[in-house]
């Protein structure tokens, strides 16, 4: 035990002053480092839908950043702090749990209170026709669900945790989420095995009523005709 | 315990980070990042994502379609001068895995313009380089230590077994989806025919007794 503690001692202890302003310098520098994350290129009144499909209880971030293209220094740049986007994020029901406009960079956390689909739009709020000069705006993008939505520097620094206590913590989130997936999944599995019951019921029920309607309809038809004929004395 | 020289280790450390901090940003490559989206793909359409990457970054693209039509897109990969790195046509599920050749930015479009109605559901995970470490100091001298490194372990075996639930549930979504189309289908097809068979015999009935009421003169020429 001493022998581990002792290979601990190099670093500084978080939680305690220099090594927390020298941490968050670090992890400023590490996000702009990787700012660059995915993006895409949107129109100006277009709307661009992402699907999650998440379990219960399950807390979603979402980051994004715009740049305009500048047609004059034929680059991208970043946006003019006007234009924003607005964001809007329905539940399964459809129903709307976030609607919030942000500006030409954002960053919008929502946590799923029912499991399922979970839809995240977002559009330009630019009226300004003149804004896009016919360029598309480009945004980059960066959704992190559940486990990956954990900024482990802020818990270690809140709980006072040491490294291996850091790393036991992110198992245990890990799990968690584990558990809440399989749980949902057992949800899915139910709602698929309801819907299989549901289809097989119908064909079941349509076959017998088909065989009754056929049967019917060919009785009546035929005394029908032979009322008919007989009327017309044919018969 | 902290006592004396304790200030004299946080002058130490600080200048230990400071080295780590440059050592990181100048001469390991950033960070790498796992965008894992999820979108909708309407029918003629195509849709386009692009990245910067660095030269000598080992990336992952997989993707898979979850819901619409035959549960096929047209996927491309291209590298910063054009060249195309990978491009299958109609395809349900893949994973390409390359490492970047050089500087630049990838760009990858899903395809769904062969299809003229049918709108897609599309999954893709772009994994770029490795995951960031728990740790801004992962690069440290020395070694793990045992607890660590089974930690470590654990951790990369749960990922994995997050991996397999992702594509479980996509699966699950994708038969699931198939087995509500059908449930619809079913249920407006029966309607549907029965009211067919219902037209289709009331008007024969009908048909057949106006063959034999319209001309007396055919009457009586079937009567001898």
């Amino acid at each position: 035990m001493a022998a581990k503690q002792g290979v601990r001692v190099v670093g500084p202890r978080p939680g305690t002053g220099l090594g927390r302003v020298v941490r968050a310098l670090v992890l400023l520098l590490c996000f702009a480092a990787r700012g660059g994350a995915l993006y895409f290129h949107i129109g100006e009144t277009e709307k661009k839908c992402f699907i999650e499909e998440i379990p219960d209880e399950t807390m979603v971030i979402g980051n994004y950043r715009t740049q305009l293209y500048d047609k004059q220094r034929e680059e991208y740049q970043p946006a003019t702090p006007g234009l924003g986007m607005f964001v809007e994020v329905k539940d399964p029901e459809d129903k709307v749990i976030l609607a919030r406009q942000y500006g030409s960079e954002g960053r919008f956390t929502f946590t799923s209170h029912t499991p399922g689909e979970h839809q995240i739009c977002l559009h330009s709020n630019s009226t300004k026709f003149s804004l896009f000069a016919g360029g598309m705006l480009r945004v980059h993008l960066d959704i992190q669900v559940g486990e990956h939505a954990n900024d482990y520097a802020e818990i270690a620094a809140k709980d006072k945790l040491s490294e291996l206590q850091l790393r036991v913590r992110q198992l245990v989130e890990q799990v968690e989420q584990i558990q809440k997936e399989q749980n949902y999944q057992r949800w899915r599995e139910e709602r698929f095995r309801q819907t299989s019951e549901s289809t097989n019921q119908r064909v079941l029920w349509w076959s017998i009523l088909q065989t009754l309607i056929l049967v019917a309809i060919g009785v009546w038809q035929m005394r029908h005709l032979k009322s008919f004929f007989e009327a017309k004395k044919l018969v | 315990m902290p006592g004396l020289g304790s200030a004299q280790r946080w002058a130490a450390a600080a200048g230990r980070w400071g080295c780590r901090l440059l050592a990181l940003l100048l001469l390991v490559p950033g960070p790498g990042s796992a965008s894992e989206i999820t979108f909708e793909l309407p029918d003629n359409a195509k849709q386009c994502f692009y990245e910067d990457i660095t030269q000598g970054t080992k990336c992952t693209l997989e993707f898979q379609v979850i819901t619409g039509g035959h549960y096929d897109v047209d996927c491309r990969l291209e590298d910063p001068d054009g060249n195309v790195l990978y491009k299958e046509m109609k395809k349900q599920y893949d994973s390409f895995t390359f490492t970047a050749s050089k500087n630049g930015t990838y760009k990858f479009c899903f395809s769904n313009e062969f299809s003229t109605f049918t709108h897609k559901t599309v999954y893709f995970d772009f994994q770029v380089g490795e995951d960031p470490p728990l740790f801004p100091s992962e690069n440290r001298v020395s070694a793990l230590t045992q607890m660590e490194s089974a930690c470590v372990s654990i951790h990369e075996a749960l990922k994995s077994v997050i991996d397999y639930q992702t594509h479980f549930r996509l699966r699950e979504a994708q038969g699931r989806s198939r087995a509500e189309d059908l449930n619809t289908r079913v249920a407006y097809w029966s309607v549907g025919e029965a009211l067919i068979l219902l037209v289709v015999s009331i008007g024969q009935v009908f048909l057949l007794k106006s063959f034999f009421s319209d001309k007396r003169t055919t009457t009586t020429r079937v009567g001898s």
